[in-house]
């Protein structure tokens, strides 16, 4: 999931300072499980926003905000409010305030700050879990990810900042990753994953901006006829 | 050779010390500091941004304590630079007269005074000692040839009082199997616990000079067994801190670190004292340790 929080109402606000006119736009998915842009919280939004002046000329939550092809259906089913909007306001990750904003005229607002990806430990309570680096070595560390739970992403960890409750030099409040592996491995008997010396890892598939298509034929769906 | 691979090779206890690079270009401070350690200690190490606080860099220092006449240990950390930066880094202090290199992984840049920083950790210790390797053997690490190869004394840090410990006994034997020469390790205070250690890992056959830090309080000593990982202070060293008046405090630091050599003098190779500022204290470690 795509971790994020809302910025600050007043952030948002002078983002906004000349805009009167502003349409809403949610997710249904990760901004709804992060309350920054469900039906609820846009509803909210509309609220604030009206208490300060400014008139929103509608919303709307998609169900996936990062989908091109259902963005444009659903812009296509607001025209009439965006288009009487001197702004969008996204609550969603940036993705959704790029995938949103290539297809409309108004400028576009963050409304939110997205954070991370990672588990949903419990309601209000997220932990990064997965950086996206582009070549994933959990099968060597026992399935925990040095690159993101390691404040240091190191190879052949773990450095010397380790408390003796396992807690990293760097936040005490975070499991050092490394005696996370190091417990785990022991347990199932594969130290010998953790002894081998690991090379620098190839940061190559990390390098940003990243586009990924499919290339093989039979990887894309046949079209179903109609 | 480097002189301290000489000095190691020799047999005898060896003993380094530390200079920390200043925050500024005024160097003064640092040299007084550095004269203390002239024939008192083989080498002495130069610490690369120490705590993550931005200082003076540990080549520029190296090259000069090289002009005085010093031997320098340069410390080089994997948190500020990439793998392009630290193989030229590792050409360029070869070629200004650098052999000893003492690989680190480096403290988080959330640690020091410029948290808003971008840590690079694009290598560890590891990895670093390893592309040293590489560089001796005549290539960079994408396997390109180098004209002029240089050759280094790999050095590398282990924490002894670390709990857990075997981690750190695995990545010792890591660093061993990736081109570490010789070992300095992190504060130690406890020698029973430093022999367990030593017992531990003496199949790896490499020399280890035992880490020692003045104590210049009581406080300071429950500050490190608080803040500082793999660092204990045990409570009769606390409380010997604690009896002595302020004017006493250098002297009882001096003999506790004299006893902790003499305790393990047997068992290691040397010591490494890390004087944090009391470099003039020193020479009275090494002379009450009676290695002087």
């Amino acid at each position: 999931m795509i971790i994020q929080k809302q910025k600050a109402f007043e952030t948002i606000l002078e983002a906004l300072e000349k805009q009167e006119k502003v349409f809403l736009v949610g997710c249904s998915d990760c901004a709804t499980t992060c309350k920054t842009g469900g039906e609820e919280d846009l509803a909210a939004m509309k609220t604030r926003l009206e208490a300060s002046g400014k008139t929103v000329t509608g919303s709307m939550v998609c169900e996936t905000a990062c989908l091109r092809g259902e963005v444009r259906t659903r812009i296509g089913e607001h025209k009439a409010e965006i288009d009487g909007a001197s702004a969008l306001l996204v609550m969603a990750c940036g993705t959704a305030v790029q995938t949103i904003g290539e297809q409309v005229e108004p400028p576009v607002h963050a409304g939110c700050d997205s954070l991370f990806i990672g588990e949903v430990i419990r309601q209000g309570k997220f932990a990064e879990r997965c950086s996206a680096c582009g070549l994933c070595v959990l099968d060597e560390t026992g399935g925990i990810c040095p690159v993101t739970r390691c404040s240091k992403g190191l190879m052949n960890g773990p450095c010397g900042g380790y408390s003796k409750d396992g807690k990293c030099e760097v936040d005490p409040e975070k499991d050092c990753a490394w005696i996370l592996i190091y417990e785990r491995l022991k347990k199932r008997g594969e130290l010998g994953k953790m002894r081998k010396v690991r090379e620098a890892k190839d940061q190559a598939p990390a390098n940003k901006p990243r586009l990924y298509q499919w290339e093989r034929p039979e990887q894309k769906k046949e079209p179903v006829a109609k | 050779m480097s002189k301290l691979q000489e000095a190691l090779q020799a047999g005898g206890f060896v003993v380094t010390g530390e200079i920390g690079p200043p925050k500024g270009v005024n160097l003064d401070h640092m040299w007084r500091d550095a004269e203390y350690l002239r024939g008192k200690v083989a080498a002495i190490n130069v610490t690369d941004i120490q705590s993550s606080v931005m200082r003076i860099g540990s080549m520029s220092v190296s090259h000069m304590l090289l002009d005085r006449g010093l031997e320098p240990i340069f410390q080089m950390t994997c948190r500020d630079r990439n793998r392009l930066a630290l193989q030229s880094d590792l050409l360029s202090a070869y070629s200004l007269g650098v052999r000893n290199v003492l690989a680190l992984t480096g403290d988080h840049v959330k640690l020091g005074d410029h948290p808003q920083a971008k840590p690079v950790f694009d290598l560890d210790s590891v990895t670093l000692l390893r592309t040293m390797k590489q560089l001796e053997s005549g290539k960079d690490m994408a396997g390109n040839d180098l004209d002029g190869a240089p050759s280094f004394f790999k050095g590398a840090v282990v924490t002894p009082c670390a709990e857990p410990l075997e981690p750190q006994i695995i990545k010792m034997e890591k660093k061993v199997e990736a081109g570490a020469q010789f070992f300095q390790t992190q504060a130690v205070y406890e020698p029973a616990a430093f022999e367990s250690f030593m017992k531990r890992v003496e199949n790896l056959r490499v020399p280890v000079l035992v880490g020692i830090v003045l104590l210049k309080s009581a406080g300071m000593a429950k500050f490190m067994n608080e803040n500082v990982a793999g660092v204990r202070v045990p409570e009769d060293l606390i409380k010997r801190m604690a009896a002595a008046s302020k004017e006493d405090r250098p002297k009882v630091s001096v003999e506790i670190a004299a006893q902790i050599i003499r305790a393990v003098k047997g068992i290691c190779q040397g010591a490494h004292i890390m004087p944090l500022g009391w470099d003039k204290y020193v020479p009275g470690v090494i002379e009450a340790a009676g290695l002087a």
